[in-house]
């Protein structure tokens, strides 16, 4: 049964992740925008340089990137190059391949999210059920309101308020970009605390826009636990206060947000791409909205499969350890 | 209400007069009670009543599009808001641009919960193949980001094509899933009840029940999804427009910050130009999640007494 469980969430997840690439493979195809064309027009542009055979030249590179043959053959060589790790070359930036590309940006937007996620889930679920807890002090409570707020706010918009009143008004911290002009990317300590300066403003954002969540889930279920029977026992058993909110209380409403954890990456990634967009930073979502204007088709498959394998991955390895975290729920026949 | 108390015998002044409240003191009296839903509401409306003022004060027609005005000027007293780089009346655009984003949020919901209700309804009052598919449908394509499909959607439009009516196409072609999941839950736990049955025991029909007996009972919650949609969409739109995929014609609050960005706006000292738009949106979205939870409380009662 367990494993019959696993085998139908793998299909599953496969079949998003299926779709998901599929959906993603046609839209760009069925717009009649030309991305080599719109390079070649752009370098024309800049420098001045328009070749006299410029068609032979498109057609020359379509040929070398196979555009030219049916769009279902061209779907299906893609797939089988993805099965093979193989996510194509850019179209706008040949020779260098997408998966160079994801690689090179992939530190600075993992490095971001993964913190930010941590410290919003962490903090904003302290919080929440500090709200929820009777014997917490009143301030708590009254932060549930501002919390609910700023979750409204996409964290772009905070962003943007940020760079304001924090960056161009105050001027305590860099507007933008992911270190300092001039400075060549290397891994000494100077380098290091240089981009740190530069990420705490998108990580503030992200980490305000986010808190409001876990902590509003997590008071909703502190308050349905408070009448459990098992809490007003180990009360009557005259167990340290502590212990009861650590042991009793939390670790029992923190299992749903587990859950949720899985299901908000999505749309972490998604204000990941808008906030390093923002701050011009040269992360995925930084690569992803350079694409999306370029109509580089290859990038932009690479990035959303990317994606959307990762949250697959992640809500997979959220099934495998929520039996670990709850010893209630076996994935056997009972 | 007031008609029965109108209708009935007239009180003898010695009887005991029962309080009879009209509705409309009912009404006051819950919503002095539900202060978010007030609260939200009443933001709505002063942002509401800033468009239709404005519309019919200002010029908008011309004063919100480029070359209309002094660019670049601050705040001051013939242009309260200032003007952008390219000779728009902020004003103006904030008054249009708070319209037309309304308006894509208001299809996208209407589409969205529309949607989400019909496929709701099919998939739990009739259940079988349907129910299969809608949500097999639905599950395979809630997990996948939303947001990055409208992205390349949006990217592989012309650009200079894309109206608004477009983009709230586009925002809620993906707005239905979440809908048409609540709406089969509710759906399902309705169609079960005691008064469901009388009424189909007592020869209904399946869409006079639906109609008169489930629907009516379901209001509460098509109302919040049409908030949630609403919120979406806007959400939607926003992110779409900061990455200049929206309609670059039309003043829209997002691709006011879009332009002021491209423009470097803040770096150039014309501060007053992206923080308009974003206190805008700030109230807007703020507004519609107050609505939203007093929306819940109304419908779930049960939530009150947690407070």
């Amino acid at each position: 049964m367990r494993l019959g469980y696993l085998v139908r969430r793998i299909l599953f997840l496969i079949a998003v992740v299926w779709v998901a690439a599929t959906i993603v493979f046609f839209i760009p195809r069925l717009s009649a925008r030309n991305p080599i064309r719109e390079r070649f027009a752009e370098i024309a542009r800049s420098t001045g340089f328009a070749p006299k055979d410029l068609e032979q030249i498109i057609a020359a590179y379509e040929v070398k990137f196979g555009l030219d043959k049916p769009l279902l053959q061209q779907y299906i060589e893609y797939m089988a190059g993805v099965l093979r790790g193989d996510l194509g070359p850019s179209l706008t930036r040949y020779p260098k391949t997408v998966l160079e590309l994801i690689f090179s940006a992939l530190p600075w937007t993992i490095v971001l999210l993964m913190l930010t996620t941590l410290i919003s889930f962490a903090l904003g679920n302290l919080l929440g059920a500090l709200a929820s807890w009777p014997r917490s002090p009143k301030f708590v409570k009254g932060l549930m309101a501002p919390l609910m707020m700023l979750q409204a706010v996409p964290a772009y918009l905070l962003g943007l308020l940020l760079i304001f009143f924090i960056a161009f008004r105050l001027k305590l911290l860099p507007m933008g970009g992911a270190y300092s002009q001039g400075v060549t990317p290397s891994l000494t300590l100077e380098f290091i605390l240089d981009a740190a300066r530069h990420q705490i403003l998108p990580a503030i954002s992200l980490i305000l826009a986010s808190l409001g969540f876990w902590a509003l889930g997590m008071r909703g279920m502190g308050i349905t636990i408070q009448g459990e029977d098992y809490v007003n026992f180990a009360e009557h058993k005259g167990l340290h206060p502590r212990t009861i909110f650590t042991q009793y209380y939390v670790r029992n409403a923190l299992l749903p947000q587990i859950t949720g954890l899985a299901l908000a990456f999505g749309s972490v990634i998604v204000s990941g791409v808008l906030v390093e967009q923002l701050y011009g930073l040269p992360g995925l979502g930084g690569l992803l909205g350079d694409a999306i204007l370029k109509n580089d088709y290859f990038v932009i498959y690479g990035i959303t499969l990317f994606v959307i394998l990762s949250i697959a991955v992640l809500m997979f390895i959220v099934d495998l350890i929520y039996p670990l975290l709850d010893p209630r729920i076996r994935y056997e026949s009972r | 209400m007031t008609q029965i108390a109108a209708v009935g015998p007239k009180p003898d002044a010695q009887e005991i007069r029962y309080e009879h409240p009209s509705r409309l003191t009912l009404t006051r009296r819950y919503l002095r009670r539900n202060k978010s839903l007030v609260l939200g509401l009443a933001i709505v409306i002063a942002l509401t009543l800033f468009t239709v003022i404005g519309s019919l004060t200002i010029d908008t027609e011309k004063r919100a599009y480029p070359l209309a005005v002094k660019p670049k000027q601050p705040p001051s007293a013939e242009y309260p808001l200032g003007t952008d780089f390219f000779g728009r009346d902020l004003l103006a655009v904030m008054v249009r641009g708070i319209w037309q984003t309304a308006v894509i949020g208001l299809i996208a919901g209407a589409i969205g919960t529309g949607v989400g209700v019909i496929l709701g309804f099919l998939s739990a009052y009739y259940g079988g193949v349907v129910d299969t598919i809608i949500r097999a449908v639905t599950e395979v394509l809630l997990p996948i980001p939303a947001f990055l499909i409208l992205v390349i959607i949006a990217g592989s439009i012309d650009r200079k094509s894309v109206t608004i009516y477009t983009m709230a196409l586009i925002v809620s072609l993906l707005a239905w899933m979440g809908p048409t999941r609540v709406m089969r839950a509710q759906v399902l736990t309705l169609k079960e009840r005691l008064f469901v049955n009388v009424a189909r025991l007592s020869g209904m029909s399946n869409l006079e029940i639906i109609f008169k007996e489930i629907l009516p009972n379901m209001l509460p919650f098509i109302l919040a999804s049409f908030v949630s949609g609403v919120f979406a969409g806007i959400f939607g739109s926003f992110g779409l427009s900061v990455l200049g995929l929206g309609p670059l014609r039309e003043p829209l609050i997002g691709n006011t910050i879009w332009f002021a960005q491209q423009q470097a706006a803040f770096f150039n000292g014309w501060w007053w130009w992206p923080l308009w738009p974003s206190l805008a949106l700030v109230l807007i979205f703020v507004s519609l999640t107050l609505i939203n939870v007093g929306l819940d409380e109304l419908a779930n009662p049960r939530v009150r007494r947690t407070e």
